[in-house]
């Protein structure tokens, strides 16, 4: 099974840019299926990145977040070749974690 | 009431008769003729829109509106129909139960091929879709039909319509009258208006592409197949070419065909071989 995770991380010198799209059903709990029963609650409640060992993005999420997320964010301090670190964890106790070097 | 209709029925065709002995060309005008169909719906888009070249149509909203457009190309650095691209490419590789593969069913082992559907099956009589191909194939090697729509259908399609991006439609229509009249059988369904709202696929995709339908930019209906299967963020998901169809249907509140029905595979055949020339797209995205 493919990893549940797309990154791309571009360091531009001071600034690195982070792009990452997730694959997760994120159900809110209040849609019901086709034959009218509603689809249980199943969304990431957090999501983190990490870089050098220390969290430069975490997020807490609820079910408001739509399905397969992506997020986009940029952060100072980062080389290219070096490695990130993205995990998350959902309400079932499900999780995903893959690195991803930053060019 | 039946006499007077036959008499009247009667002199309308004795009518039409002189007509005809009169002016041969009225006879000659509504004979099908595919080639110049596609010549003229070809160059009713090239002349509503005079300023987008002929391969920018496959990229259906996205062409009609710039705004649009910037966000569709952000966006394409990470397409949203990447998931089902690599479930696709995985599904593709892996074989049956019986040990035989996709590619054992099909010309160049699959890859590249999608402009070439759907095409006329001469020995069946029958337009040949590729979402039809890969259930037959699927059920030839004793597996399970996918549903028509999405998911996995979705995911197969999607693989191959990239391997063939960029190759331009080259749909045929053999020298028989039954694949004439698939042609011209697509061709009434896109033009018929149905349903509530009195609508047919023309009402939006031929007489008002660029315009908005309360939120969405309608696409042209030149290059529309070109980019199938799609994600659509209105479905959250991946949909196929059927999955399109039905969704039309439901829009315009007309009754939805079954998919993969004789008309719904007519209708993409009419619509495929009027994009001759232009690349393949797929998968897309769209709003």
């Amino acid at each position: 099974m493919a990893s549940t995770i797309r990154v791309r991380a571009t360091n531009n010198g001071d600034i690195t840019e982070v792009q990452a799209l997730i694959q997760h059903p994120m159900d809110s709990g209040f849609v019901k299926d086709a034959k009218g029963e509603l689809i249980p609650a199943h969304f990431i409640q957090e999501l983190k990145f990490e870089y050098n060992g220390k969290d430069v993005f975490v997020a807490d999420w609820g079910p408001a977040v739509s399905k397969d997320p992506y997020v986009k964010f940029s952060f100072k301090g980062a080389k290219k070749g070096d490695e990130l670190r993205i995990s998350w964890v959902d309400n079932k106790g499900a999780s995903d974690t893959t690195t991803a070097k930053i060019s | 009431m039946k006499p007077r209709l036959a008499i009247l029925l009667g002199s309308v065709v004795a009518a039409l008769t002189a007509l005809v002995a009169v002016s041969p060309r009225v006879v000659a005008a509504d004979k099908v003729d595919p080639a110049a169909d596609a010549k003229a719906f070809q160059n009713f888009f090239f002349q509503k829109f005079p300023k987008l070249k002929p391969e920018e149509f496959v990229n259906g909203p996205y062409s009609m509106n710039e705004d649009l457009k910037r966000q569709w190309q952000e966006k394409e650095e990470f397409p949203p129909y990447e998931f089902a691209l690599d479930a696709g490419k995985e599904m593709f590789a892996t074989p049956f139960k019986n040990g035989k593969t996709y590619a054992d069913c099909f010309p160049n082992g699959g890859i590249g091929i999608r402009q070439n559907y759907p095409y006329f099956d001469v020995k069946e009589g029958k337009v040949i879709t590729l979402e039809l191909a890969l259930n037959r194939c699927r059920e030839a090697n004793g597996e399970a039909p996918y549903s028509y729509v999405k998911d996995e259908m979705a995911s197969l399609t999607a693989y191959m319509a990239f391997t063939s991006r960029g190759k331009p439609f080259d749909i045929k229509i053999p020298d028989d009258p039954r694949a004439l009249e698939a042609f011209e059988n697509g061709k009434r369904y896109f033009y018929t208006r149905r349903g509530q709202m009195n609508f047919s696929c023309a009402s939006c995709h031929v007489q008002s592409p660029g315009e908005r339908i309360r939120a969405e930019i309608l696409a042209p209906a030149l290059g529309i197949m070109n980019a199938m299967p799609i994600y659509r963020s209105e479905w959250s998901g991946m949909g196929t070419t059927s999955r399109r169809f039905v969704t039309c249907n439901s829009q315009t509140r007309a009754v939805p065909l079954e998919p993969q029905s004789d008309e719904y595979r007519d209708v993409e055949y009419f619509l495929s071989y009027v994009s001759n020339g232009l690349p393949i797209s797929g998968p897309g995205a769209r709003p």
